[in-house]
């Protein structure tokens, strides 16, 4: 980088300020800084992810043993107190923050990965293909998404995985769409049209040339795929229908906060899991709303 | 114009089709109706001839028809708890579910049309960064905590509004009643509603506002108000109409997960008790319901989408 800026000083003699021999992911992230509220929140998030990362090592207390009195108010010992049985609730905010991330991008991996496998081939193809899997996406798109999820919530035992693989089979209708979309503008330009006539293999065409020019707006959108996966993972472990105890996740964190007790006394059971969750989702989509406008060409 | 709402129609059909076959899927996949019966007191012979009676020896696609017969004439099976009609427990949670959706629905619009045109039209002034962000926050609170904070600050602290039930228990209710019990969980679903809402109008309208017919009515020297209020709003409301469309399957979602915390007693609240206690009947149902409203709101929002731009229909 340093370097880089002296090369551009003594070939231009104004530092940094000459964008044209920068590459993509360099132009990007130039974008992407003028955009305030998403520096910042790139910066939060990546601070929690690595909280989340090594909540082994920052954790004070084991996340499951009982290290303190029931429902301890916090203290110097118990930053954030304890919670009904006596475990330390910084510890498991933690843990809760590991599994919480851990599913959000697990289930987007997998919805992001059909999507746009079923995306590229209605797309491309075309015809009956196209026609069968848009019909397809259309009637997963028409059952309320929680609805859906709370059904194979019922049907399935409810647990970690279980919960990652119903968010991801459930929520790639809008990437299917949405690649869908991009690949038939791209299938129209001259240099895809130039790769036909050269002869180009199918495989090459696919995923050499039409994949790279649609990954800026799947990027966006899993972002909000992201944002939503972690919501409705909170929504069902809330529940009691996700990831279940002794296991902490943030939504089930909350779900003391279903007694009065918890609700009205002792706040630091409840409100810090929700906090963290709001922090975490804002964050990811103030990345997502920098991330449009840095790979949007049509931006400066 | 006819001839692509016919078209819109037909395409339709299919997708409806697909959606009982779906449907149809989930239920043989969460078991038999068989399982339920089995019991101590049960013999081999009384199940056997359950089956039969039930049908269930059949092969799948002949189960599929007779149920799909069934479900023509308006039968949508029996709850395997209370034993009652489906359609009829449909029919009596529909109205407090309607009645919350309908009211949230106008609320968020209320907020989120006027602040979505307020900050495209003020792009980058302190104003649009203050209604963006709260925009992100409002889609960014998971329903349920906010329904929390809610009842810590209105119920438990202030103790200003009921926290659950549409009706204060003893009384007859009457409107003012309701209205109180309303108060929180309209909050809550206009909330997150607002939130998507609000920036997806300021980006609709952006785009107008960049169009060339707006350059046009502004080099006519015909003053920002006007330009802004006959030119610019009246093409907005292709997107709102879209807005309308889009919230129909987020409302029946979070009719769910906020007539629990709330104990409002609508179809949310039905389908969730449904679903802990392995209701199939019941879920199916509502499943159903709610997807084929879900087919019939995107059919008329695409109808009237091409009403309010003609150029879509010649596509």
């Amino acid at each position: 980088m340093k370097k880089e800026k002296e090369k551009n000083l003594t070939e231009h003699g104004m530092p940094g300020k000459d964008i044209t021999s920068e590459s993509y992911l360099q132009t990007v992230f130039r974008r992407f800084k003028k955009h305030k509220l998403g520096m910042v929140s790139l910066v939060v998030f990546i601070v929690l992810g690595l909280a989340a990362l090594f909540a082994p090592v920052l954790a004070p207390y084991d996340p499951n043993e009982i290290a303190g009195s029931f429902s301890g108010a916090p203290c110097r010992e118990f930053l954030l107190g304890t919670d009904q049985i006596g475990r330390d609730v910084l510890s498991r905010l933690l843990y809760a923050m590991r599994i919480s991330l851990l599913v959000g991008i697990m289930a987007t991996l997998i919805s992001t990965v059909i999507g746009v496998v079923l995306g590229l081939v209605a797309g491309y193809f075309g015809g009956a293909a196209d026609m069968v899997i848009m019909r397809f996406t259309d009637m997963v798109m028409s059952f309320p998404y929680i609805l859906l999820v709370l059904v194979a919530a019922a049907i399935f035992k409810p647990g970690l995985w279980s919960i990652i693989l119903i968010l991801g089979f459930v929520d790639w209708p809008g990437i299917a769409r949405l690649v869908r979309g991009n690949v038939l503008n791209l299938r129209e330009t001259n240099f895809i049209k130039g790769n036909l006539v050269a002869g180009m293999s199918l495989k090459h065409i696919l995923f050499s040339e039409i994949l790279p020019n649609t990954v800026a707006p799947i990027l966006v959108y899993a972002t909000s795929v992201l944002a939503l996966s972690m919501l409705d993972e909170a929504a069902l472990s809330f529940l009691g229908m996700g990831v279940q105890p002794p296991t902490a996740s943030l939504g089930n964190m909350l779900n003391g906060a279903e007694s009065l007790t918890v609700l009205t006394k002792q706040p630091w059971l409840w409100v810090p899991p929700g906090l963290l969750i709001v922090i975490l989702v804002m964050a990811i989509n103030f990345i997502g709303d920098a991330l449009r406008d840095a790979v949007d060409p049509n931006s400066k | 114009m006819t001839k692509y709402i016919i078209k819109r129609i037909l395409i339709a059909i299919p997708v409806l089709i697909g959606i009982t076959i779906i449907d149809y899927a989930i239920m043989c996949l969460a078991g038999s109706p068989l399982e339920m019966l089995k019991g101590p007191r049960v013999s081999e012979a009384a199940v056997e001839a359950k089956k039969i009676a039930m049908g269930l020896d059949k092969p799948f696609y002949i189960q599929y028809f007779v149920w799909l017969g069934q479900l023509l004439h308006g039968n949508m099976g029996y709850s395997v708890k209370s034993y009652q009609p489906v359609a009829e427990m449909i029919r009596s949670h529909l109205g407090p579910t309607l009645l919350l959706m309908g009211v949230s629905l106008i609320v968020s619009l209320i907020l989120a049309v006027p602040a979505g045109i307020y900050s495209a039209i003020h792009q980058y002034s302190k104003g649009d960064y203050a209604v963006v962000t709260a925009s992100f926050l409002g889609s960014s609170i998971p329903g349920f905590f906010l329904s929390l904070l809610l009842i810590y600050i209105f119920t438990i602290k202030l103790k200003l509004l009921p926290s659950s039930g549409m009706i204060t228990l003893g009384t007859n209710g009457g409107a003012a009643d309701v209205a109180k019990h309303m108060v929180m969980p309209v909050i809550v679903l206009a909330t997150s509603m607002a939130g998507s809402n609000i920036r997806y109008i300021r980006s609709a309208v952006l785009e107008i506002l960049q169009q060339d017919y707006l350059r046009t009515a502004r080099a006519k020297g015909i003053g920002r108000f006007r330009v802004i209020y006959k030119h610019a709003l009246r093409n907005a409301l292709v997107p709102i109409v879209t807005v309308i469309g889009m919230e129909i399957p987020m409302l029946f979602g979070g009719a769910v997960i906020i007539e629990q915390v709330f104990s409002w007693p609508g179809l949310g609240l039905m389908t969730m008790s449904a679903i802990i206690g392995r209701d199939y009947p019941v879920i199916m149902g509502v499943c159903l319901l709610s997807a084929v409203v879900v087919l019939i709101a995107n059919l008329v929002t695409d109808i009237l989408y091409a009403l309010v731009d003609p150029t879509i229909s010649l596509n």
